[in-house]
């Protein structure tokens, strides 16, 4: 019955594009492409339209304008004649510095924490339980307003370091001061230094370069990688012989070596800080804001990161630790060669959308004061300027690029620790 | 799937509901209410009592024009702003009058486009010390560390006022008076700056107000005042009008106890003409003869609303200073109601 | 002759263990005292325990409930000797407006009311392990208790003596019949009591009638909606095909919505009056704003989230970009630039004139905010699903939306519950967010009583209320998540 012969040639009818499967997907798509492009037309347009009656023909001419604000905390050269765009860009450092410190902090105790919880020690599994819970459950921006009062209101003003008898002093051979305006800590300068690059020269997106730092940093990274290869070295040996030769000696002395001596050219010395009129001078001043936006963002974090270590742990299934246990391996080993590696491949993925979350939260910087890109662009930049449409905008181009260059890179990380399966 | 359509619903609800236009007058008498924006929580100012009843020296004032417009003082709708959106909710018509301790300057009412309608507050930016800090005059804070409200012209005086002088100094942002008030009390912040205004009413709260003293400079004026957008002087007119009734009262000697005995006619043409028993003022304005009466008896007059509020007998305790009616040596000075 | 034996006949009796392993002795020294290092960390915990609540405790134990002003508690503390102490005044007066905000005060039983019968209409989907009968027990019990609480009219007590009936009568039932004895009735062919799943989609239209009051027509009208996209759909369907039928059920409610809705809801009113008292957005606040803010949302990006679930799963590439580009664009920024739109450019987008309040532009944007991290728990659950399901739904000849909806959402919905409760916890405590646009949620309003000259100076009192609030309801239901996880566990492999 059945003969194998080309289908007919069929005529294209209009129909076809609802009925033919072959087409209707594509009918589908165009119709979907065209709603969603008249929906953003009609915003655009209505858009428009609100801001001529408005008078307010958009435009980014204010960001070349004086600002005329002052901002405290700042990783660069700024003052209040600068652009608002240079102020943009104070804040935009700002926003990552804090997103950095952040993420390293809510690691390291995020780690801690989820190990803890897994205690045999019921007390200390019991209070890690309740830090957790304590931490989850409350709105990260009350952490946040609450860390900045616990700081204000516990920590000594800096008049109380002064006077004959003050009532607080300073800490670490008079090199650290924790008052209630932000910590004081010491600020490594180079008497003989090389200088710094000036990058853009005078645009607003200038920044310093301190060549000094650049080469310590070089230094010591160069140190790293040749401990590494010891480290390599000794991998070969031990699996050419059996023993491993001694190498911590070595791997110490080529990291600590040179970047003393690099350090020792450059003249290198601690700038203290000291009290000096209403404050202290010298040293690196870090802001209230910025330690109690840190802590909260590193603390709410932790206790999920927290969370996820410990689900990571729990998921390395028993027989794992028993298989090492069996191999006579000590404990401390066990969950360093056995149980953490496999943990790992959970744990990074939801890392990575928690260092997402604590990088958007640190828009919440606005609630203490601290001056990220929220603060400034999109904050004091808008009162000023009146200019709601484009600062927004830009304001939240800069978050997703930066929310997708962290995916991004640590997706990359992700691949890279993958389980290659066969 | 069904859930969406609750938003649906609504959706249409507000569409339906309201719609700006150019006559706010119109609008206003529309809908009943008087859309209001006032800060979140200023003392002395604006603020919520327990029972949700805003009370102080700005919602006194969208009290009055309700009263002057609808004959109501309390059909009122209160919308509280922050900095950041007071103007554009003024802007978009959310509200139809802005009183918002707000300061008038060139571009606010030009750039801006907003119309103020007369200043109900004479202030200016002072500064706020500790007495065991030392310091007599503001020239002496070179590097002090500064507490500033974001988002406010205060911000921009300070920074003028520093660099005018040549003297460094550390601001330290925030948010809310509130939160100013903690860091300054702490010692987080040798200086708090705001108008003098609020410096007095922050220190009335103190513990131990004797304890801070406010410096003598005031390094910019600030002219407090409502607003309303460009474009509709007739509502413009109301707005002004009002607050200018409120502090002719006061001159005339027309009280919220007394009102009802001049409202019968009195020796005085102007206090007939501004009650209504004279003239048709208030039918020049679109309004009922009796709309200056109302607005009057809504918290009283001017001077009542001040002492009710923010005046001596309060716990904030401002002087009348600038405010006084310029007979008493103040520069409020309204033009006559003829 | 053999008397000798060496292996024993009878056993010695048992012996308790050594005392210093059983008991609390025994205990203590296993979790708390095992080895030095150990008990250094109990001994540091448990110092940290006393020396923070040798802190906290003093201060919280203030008797100043019933103060009227700061000053008052200052005294109060002063005359008590202590150092410090806590101004519980502003909680003991404020307290209602933290709940409710401005909602006025004699309709407060109405957002009461809501929020219980939430839980009610929640039941069927979420706990399936409580009968048909227990359902509608509690929610006529619920019903009950509320008539208490309003004006008594004739038509009131007729509605208390039904209800007092219905939860006498269930009750009854509930007592007198075991589980298992029902089954047995049920398949002799005793009646069943309807689905509890009807209470839950009626909550739906319930729920902002009873919020925002207004006539009783606007949610029976939007209901219709739902009417007439099915019976357009059921029409259609065999004379059109499955697609156009679809694409017009969906723009018939649409349009019924937008242009005949409010026309239906006026006239219905004017034949038939009934309704309760509107209440405008505005005057929500406190803790009722989060709540609504947070539900309304959650509810309602739940069906986006599954749309941009599949789009972003489907296998047309447009369809497919532009879910990715929209779930990864709002996934990217931060919750406070959307908020920041709602308050200062959402009316920009709109046609000129249009003017939502504040509160409903929020919650626009909250909804937009969760349907791009419902879309990703749910494209989770999909995930999850094993490969088989979708093949057999294939074999057995289903389309596309017929599978969707028999096969496929209702196990990738049940394995994404608890995502779509951590997200509903996520969303709920980030509506403290709305702050800072100057709305008066729980923290906002912290600001705003500050404001008032009595409680001027006031800090700790006020966050540790809202902490508490917030953490009584986010750890119930994470508890609450972390159970039904479990149980979907079980149920699932």
């Amino acid at each position: 019955m059945t003969t194998l012969t080309d289908p007919p040639k069929e005529s294209f009818r209009l129909s076809m594009l609802i009925y033919d499967s072959r087409y209707r997907s594509m009918t589908i798509q165009i119709v979907a492409l065209i709603a969603v492009l008249t929906l953003i037309g009609w915003l655009i347009s209505n858009t428009a339209q609100n801001l001529a009656d408005l008078g307010k023909q958009p435009s980014f001419s204010f960001l070349g304008e004086s600002a005329g604000y002052d901002i405290n905390q700042r990783l660069i050269d700024y003052e209040n004649q600068d652009s608002h765009l240079r102020a943009a860009f104070v804040g935009l450092l700002n926003t990552l510095l804090v997103a950095f410190m952040g993420c390293i902090a809510a690691t390291l105790v995020g780690v801690f924490v989820g190990v803890l919880r897994l205690s045999n020690n019921w007390v200390v599994a019991r209070l890690m339980t309740i830090y957790v819970e304590m931490f989850r459950n409350v709105p990260v921006l009350l952490w946040i307003i609450l860390v900045m009062a616990i700081l204000i209101e516990t920590l000594p003003a800096p008049r109380a370091f002064r006077g004959e008898t003050p009532e607080a002093s300073m800490m670490l051979g008079d090199s650290v001061a924790f008052t209630n305006r932000g910590f004081y800590v010491p600020e490594p300068l180079f008497s003989r230094g090389i200088g710094d690059v000036h990058l853009f020269g005078e645009a607003a997106l200038r920044f310093d370069v301190s060549l000094d730092l650049i080469a310590v940093v070089a230094t010591f990274i160069a140190g790293l990688l040749i401990s590494g290869l010891i480290t390599r070295r000794a991998d070969r040996i031990q699996a050419a012989t059996g023993d491993r030769p001694r190498t911590w000696h070595w791997k110490a002395a080529v990291i600590v070596i040179p970047t003393v001596a690099v350090l020792a050219i450059l003249g290198f010395y601690l700038g203290k800080p000291e009290l000096q009129g209403f404050n202290f001078a010298g040293g690196t001043h870090m802001r209230n804001s910025l330690i109690a936006l840190w802590l909260a963002l590193s603390l709410y974090t932790a206790a999920f990161i927290a969370e996820i270590v410990r689900a990571g742990i729990l998921a390395i299934s028993k027989g794992q630790t028993e298989a090492a246990a069996a191999l006579g391996l000590r404990q401390r080993r066990i969950m360093s060669l056995v149980v953490l590696p496999q943990a790992l491949r959970v744990i990074i993925p939801p890392l990575i959308s928690q260092y997402l979350n604590l990088t958007k939260n640190s828009s919440l910087a606005i609630a203490v004061g601290y001056m990220d890109i929220t603060g400034t662009l999109m904050g004091i930049t808008l009162n000023q300027t009146g200019r709601e449409l484009e600062t927004i905008l830009i304001g939240m181009l800069i978050y997703l690029t930066i929310s997708l260059t962290i995916s991004f890179v640590m997706n990359l990380y992700n691949d890279a620790v993958k389980l290659r399966e066969r | 799937m069904k859930k969406t359509f609750i938003l649906g619903a609504l959706t249409v609800a507000a569409m339906s509901a309201g719609a700006a236009s150019a006559a706010t007058l119109d609008d206003v008498k529309a809908r009943g209410k008087l859309e209001c924006g006032v800060n979140t929580g200023l003392v002395g100012f604006a603020a919520p009592d327990a029972n949700g009843r805003w009370e102080g020296f700005d919602a006194a004032y969208c009290r009055a024009v309700a009263a002057a417009v609808l004959g109501d003082p309390d059909a009122v709708e209160f919308v509280p702003l922050t900095t950041k959106t007071r103007f554009t909710a003024l802007a978009a018509a959310e509200v139809d009058v802005l009183s918002r301790n707000t300061t008038w300057t060139f571009s606010r009412d030009v750039d801006l486009k907003f119309e103020f309608v007369g200043v109900n507050y004479y202030d200016g930016q002072g500064f706020m010390a500790p007495k065991n800090l030392g310091v007599s005059s503001a020239k002496e804070l070179d590097g002090a560390t500064v507490c500033i409200q974001t988002g406010t012209t205060t911000e921009l005086n300070l920074a003028d006022f520093f660099r005018a002088n040549n003297i460094s100094y550390e601001p330290v942002p925030i948010e809310t008076n509130a939160e100013g008030q903690t860091q300054y009390l702490a010692g987080a912040c040798d200086v708090y700056t705001t108008d003098a205004s609020g410096l007095a009413a922050t220190r009335a709260t103190f513990e131990d107000p004797s304890a801070h003293v406010i410096l003598p400079e005031i390094i910019s004026k600030e002219p407090l005042g409502p607003l309303v957008r460009h474009g509709d002087p007739e509502w413009g007119d109301i707005a002004r009008w009002t607050l200018n009734a409120l502090i002719a009262a006061e001159e005339l000697g027309v009280t919220s106890a007394n009102i009802e005995e001049l409202a019968a006619g009195s020796d005085n043409p102007e206090i007939n003409r501004l009650l209504g028993t004279e003239g048709n003022l208030g039918e020049m304005l679109g309004l009922e003869a009796d709309w200056a009466k109302n607005a009057i008896m809504a918290g009283g007059n001017y001077g009542e609303i001040f002492a009710k509020t923010i005046g001596e007998s309060t716990p904030i305790g401002l002087a009348r200073g600038l405010n006084a009616q310029w007979k008493d040596g103040g520069i409020l000075y309204v033009p006559p109601f003829r | 002759m053999n008397d000798l034996s060496f292996v024993r006949t009878e056993m010695l009796p048992e012996r308790d263990p050594p005392p210093s392993t059983t008991g609390v002795i025994g205990w203590l020294r296993k979790n708390m005292f095992d080895g030095v290092w150990n008990t250094l960390l109990t001994i540091a915990s448990i110092g940290l325990i006393v020396w923070v609540l040798g802190h906290i405790l003093p201060w919280i134990w203030s008797p100043t409930w019933n103060a009227g002003s700061l000053d008052q508690c200052r005294e109060i503390v002063g005359a008590s000797g202590k150092a410090s102490g806590a101004c519980w005044g502003v909680i003991h007066e404020r307290w209602p407006q933290m709940l409710y905000g401005f909602y006025p005060a004699e309709l407060r039983l109405r957002p009461t009311l809501a929020f219980f019968l939430l839980f009610i209409a929640l039941i069927p989907v979420l706990f399936n392990m409580i009968s048909r009968r227990m359902n509608w027990f509690l929610l006529a019990l619920v019903l009950f208790v509320a008539t208490f609480f309003t004006a008594s009219s004739a038509l009131m007590i007729v509605v208390q003596i039904v209800l007092a009936a219905a939860v006498l009568y269930i009750g009854y039932t509930l007592v007198a019949n075991s589980g298992s004895d029902r089954a047995e009735q049920i398949a002799a062919g005793a009646r069943r009591l309807p689905n509890p799943l009807i209470f839950t989609a009626l909550y739906v239209f319930l729920m902002p009638w009873l919020l925002w009051g207004g006539t009783i027509w606007t949610p029976v009208g939007a209901a219709l909606g739902f009417v007439i996209g099915w019976l357009v759909f059921r029409l259609l369907a065999p004379v059109l095909g499955t697609l156009t039928a679809i694409i017009l059920a969906f723009a018939a409610p649409v349009l019924w919505w937008l242009l005949l809705n409010g026309l239906f809801a006026s006239a219905m009113h004017a034949i038939l009056p009934f309704g309760l008292e509107p209440v405008e957005s505005r005057q929500f606040g406190g803790l009722l704003l989060s709540v609504t803010i947070g539900v309304t949302a959650i509810a309602v990006s739940l069906p986006m989230g599954i749309v941009l679930a599949l789009g972003r799963q489907s296998d047309l590439v447009i369809v497919k970009s532009l879910s990715v580009i929209f779930i990864e664009f709002i996934r990217g920024v931060p919750l406070i630039t959307l908020l920041f739109v709602a308050s200062v450019l959402l009316n920009i987008f709109l046609p000129p004139g249009t003017d939502f309040d504040i509160i409903l532009r929020v919650i626009i944007m909250a909804t937009v905010f969760a349907s791009a991290y419902m879309a990703e728990v749910i494209r989770g659950g999909l995930a999850a699903l094993p490969k088989g399901q979708y093949e057999a739904a294939d074999a057995l000849g289903l389309d596309y939306w017929k599978a969707q909806r028999l096969i496929i959402m209702p196990q990738a919905l049940k394995i994404s519950i608890p995502g779509i409760v951590s997200t509903f916890i996520g969303l709920f405590k980030d509506t403290t967010l709305v702050s800072i646009i100057g709305l008066l949620d729980p923290v906002g309003l912290s600001n705003s009583i500050r404001a008032d000259t009595n409680w001027n100076g006031i800090v700790w009192e006020l966050y540790g209320f809202i902490a508490l609030l917030f953490f009584i309801f986010t750890f119930s239901m994470s508890r609450y998540s972390m159970y039904l996880e479990r149980r979907l566990r079980t149920d699932h492999r």
